[in-house]
């Protein structure tokens, strides 16, 4: 392959109100990954060019971006599968810091409202959990919080809502189908984190980098559990003779 | 000149949110205490959660027969005879603990048919020891943390990279950093300060280390007045990926073999049965690392500089199972499908065994009020590190430290530090903003060559002085580094920052590893092949004025009981 053109979008917001790509000519190693193009612009060309990476092996979510458009982590997305026209942008549903540093600090925020793990009380330890048990929660687990699930939700891109985000509803879900936890946040989702408002595009899911089905098996079951709580007419039925009896009682 | 600033104040400061920082932030929190935990990176990105295999403690959920003085010895004969005993005993100890404690946060590891922690084999250790979530150990572990860390409403500033450690009278009370994201100084006035930073195996060219682990804690720490130590004690993983070059040094973790593949060269030849009978790949990571290296220097290596890694014989089912991030990163990185193909895997740098000294019991350092935790702090290791320990350690380690920390700052009273101090370091900082300034990232990669070429995997006295000289033509050229641009999310500047951490880190390798006449541990010199009892030691280093002074000190000797738990050392 022949050198790359790759667009990276700058914006520095202590001079210029908006950003624009600026495009750089970056030669092409064997089996090279859209960060390390990225990289040798800052090493090479502009060191102040602003990124942000890590681990550099897809396993800690921190060099997300929008490659050709598309929600990716720049570590995990080779050159050689699209092509040596590309652009970069920094995650669109995110204040801008710099260039393609995005501010993500608000799902700090929104996983300290999720009601944390809660195992049952007076357990005798060690605990015991069947091997079978544990795989329910695993798939949710294996998220590396890159929020590129955010990124993509038209939801949280294009309306104001109080939408938490597929990220969020995984890790309830992780939560939730922990074998030991004794809680049900599908209520909480619902109330709070408006789960209502994802309309199951399966966006999320098409572009996790985990291949986690946010969607299929994450969201649709907090949804339908909360629907099942609400909605249910046998379930209304038990729990307005519940609540009569516990008036009659009192 | 008056410089801004803002200044936070805390009873106990936290630099580093690996398992380390975050446990330590923990620790003082339940102690009542205030705590601030700044990371260089993101909340949960730190490099901890690279950590695949599994973490170590004698559960005995496998084997029965183990327990914690098995484990004692495992660590203390791998690590060649200088370990601290009393950390291995701690470490050893308290390992189940931390591994339940992880449980009732939340964490969830792979079970045995009965219900029970699974623990699968690991290099070197005598019983199958190690607790996993499938390959992805790490990340369960750092997950857990953070959701503590956000419940427990511990105080954080990611993005801030720390520039000093105030010392003042001779105790640390505070640090001053960059907040990255803003490009605004911090002062952070605290009663003790711990530093929870991490390695430096970024320092070497090819590394299976995150960005991060530029050795900024031993920079700081040495600035500061604190003792280092073992710091020649590098440890290269046997297994790190080798084609494409993007992902040259990525580890493979030693699960792998844990789970029963097994290393081919290119002859086809399982040469580990040649080094190793009876160990064979499961042999500690210095002597498989050590024969790795071998082949591939004598010819028999593959097309691209490495041996062969084969678990095909595993099935398809049981690999995607077992080893699913495995399975993924060749396949998207190399486009190899290890359920079919071979790997092809040569050494990587992945830890090191040195760094600040110590007290076992509450991680204080040699400089008051400084205390450390995780891979930034030696002892535990010696002069080799079993696989699966450095997230015993980080854990048993980083709670200890934290409750140091908090003991001492009950006690100690605020010291009130000159803003000449803060406006000095800054200045300092700014001075890098500049015109004409040598570009960082091309000093750093002289010197991560340098290292990579001259303090590799074997050593001799040429090569290892081939290295200083570099570095000292560096130290130069440092003055004279710089970039453009503001304060603001500036790599380049990060990068001029780091470099002094990592011209400290590797000046201390070079020269110990120079001092060091003798082959111990991960520490190998050709021109002196041999383990030399006269080197039972452990080399230390401080900052004096005429520069790094070293001291050579024997090894603490462990309690007459403790003999038995570990094979008496042969020469």
């Amino acid at each position: 392959m022949t050198d790359i053109n790759l667009k990276i979008y700058r914006f520095n917001p202590e001079e210029e109100s908006v950003g624009k790509f600026v495009e750089y000519k970056v030669p092409y190693v064997d089996g090279m990954v859209v960060l390390d193009a990225v990289r040798y612009v800052q090493e090479k060309i502009d060191p102040t060019l602003a990124i942000r990476w890590n681990c550099k092996a897809a396993k800690c979510g921190s060099c997300s971006a929008e490659i050709n458009n598309r929600p990716s982590l720049m570590c995990k997305t080779r050159v050689d599968s699209i092509g040596n026209n590309i652009s970069v942008a920094p995650m669109g549903a995110y204040p801008n810091i710099k260039d393609l540093v995005t501010d993500i600090s608000a799902n700090w925020s929104i996983l300290k409202k999720i009601p944390p793990f809660t195992p049952k009380p007076g357990m005798e330890k060690p605990w015991r959990i069947h091997p079978a048990d544990v795989e329910r929660s695993k798939e949710f687990k294996k998220c590396i919080e890159c929020f590129l699930c955010q990124d993509v939700c038209h939801v949280i891109r294009e309306h104001n809502t109080k939408y938490f985000g597929p990220r969020h509803m995984v890790k309830a879900a992780s939560m939730d189908m922990h074998p030991l936890d004794v809680l049900d946040r599908s209520e909480f989702l619902d109330n709070e984190g408006g789960i209502g408002f994802c309309n199951i595009t399966k966006c999320c899911q098409d572009v996790c980098p985990e291949h986690i089905h946010i969607t299929d098996n994450a969201i649709i079951q907090e949804k339908e559990r909360a629907a099942d709580l609400k909605y249910d007419p046998i379930a209304m039925i038990i729990k307005r003779r519940k609540s009569r009896k516990e008036k009659v009682v009192k | 000149m008056e410089e801004t600033f803002k200044t936070v104040k805390t009873d106990v400061l936290v630099i580093g949110a690996g398992g380390a920082g975050m446990r330590a932030s923990i620790a003082v929190k339940e102690a009542g205490l205030d705590v601030v935990m700044v990371t260089k990176s993101l909340l949960g990105k730190a490099h901890t959660v690279m950590a695949e295999g599994g973490i170590a403690a004698a559960l005995g959920n496998v084997d029965p027969q183990d327990n914690w003085k098995v484990h004692y010895g495992d660590i203390i004969e791998e690590g060649v005879y200088i370990s601290n005993w009393r950390m291995a005993e701690i470490c050893a100890k308290e390992a189940p603990d931390r591994v339940f404690e992880l449980e009732s946060y939340g964490a969830l590891f792979d079970r045995t048919p009965d219900g029970r922690i699974l623990q699968r084999a690991f290099g070197a250790h005598t019983y199958r020891r190690l607790c996993h979530v499938g390959d992805r150990t790490g990340l369960e572990i750092i997950k857990t943390l953070e959701d503590q860390i956000l419940h427990r409403d511990v105080k954080f500033y990611d993005e801030m990279y720390i520039t000093k450690i105030v010392v003042k009278n001779g105790k640390a009370c505070g640090a001053i950093g960059i907040k990255m994201n803003t490009g605004e100084f911090h002062y952070f006035q605290a009663k003790s300060v711990i530093v929870a930073t991490g390695g430096c195996g970024r320092v070497y060219k090819v590394t299976s280390n995150s960005w991060e682990s530029t050795g900024d804690g031993l920079g700081l720490s040495y600035e500061a007045g604190a003792v280092l130590k073992d710091m020649e004690m590098i440890q290269f993983h046997p297994t790190g990926m080798v084609y494409p070059p993007g992902v040259k040094g990525l580890l493979i973790t030693e699960a792998v073999r844990g789970e029963g593949g097994i290393l081919l060269n290119s002859k086809g030849e399982r040469y580990m049965l040649r080094y190793s009978p009876q160990k064979k790949e499961l042999d500690a990571r210095d002597v498989v690392a050590r024969a790795n290296y071998r082949e591939i220097q004598e010819g028999r290596g593959t097309e691209h500089g490495g041996v062969y890694l084969d678990i095909t014989s595993k099935g398809a089912d049981y690999i995607k199972h077992k080893l699913p991030s495995m399975y993924m990163q060749f396949m998207e990185f190399a486009g190899v499908d290890i359920t079919k193909e071979k790997m092809e895997v040569a050494p990587t740098v992945h830890y090191q065994m040195g760094g600040i000294r110590v007290d076992p019991e509450t991680g204080h350092s040699s400089l008051e009020g400084l205390f450390a935790a995780g891979e930034v702090a030696s002892g535990l290791h010696g002069a080799n590190r079993l696989g699966g320990n450095s997230l015993a350690d980080i854990l048993v380690f980083g709670r200890r430290a934290g409750i140091g920390a908090a003991e001492y700052s009950k006690k100690a009273k605020d010291i009130d530090v000159d803003a000449k101090v803060i406006n000095e370091e800054i200045s300092r900082v700014k001075g890098f903003l500049r015109k004409d300034g040598k570009n960082p990232y091309e000093l750093i990669d002289r010197l991560t060559t340098a290292m990579s070429d001259h303090v590799g995997i074997v050593r001799t006295k040429e090569e290892i002085e081939k290295a200083i000289k570099i570095i000292n033509e560096l130290k130069e050229d440092y003055k004279n580094v710089g970039t453009l641009g503001s304060f603001k999310y500036n790599h380049g500047l990060l990068g001029c920052l780091e470099l002094g951490n990592m011209l400290i880190a590797t000046e201390a390798i070079s020269r110990a590893a120079l001092m060091r006449e003798e082959s111990r541990g991960a520490h190998t010199r050709v021109d002196f092949p041999k383990k030399d009892k006269k080197w039972l030691k452990n080399i230390e280093i401080k900052k004096a004025d005429s520069g790094m002074q070293f001291n050579v000190v024997p090894v603490e000797e462990m309690p007459e009981e403790y003999k038995q738990y570990a094979k008496p050392e042969e020469y």
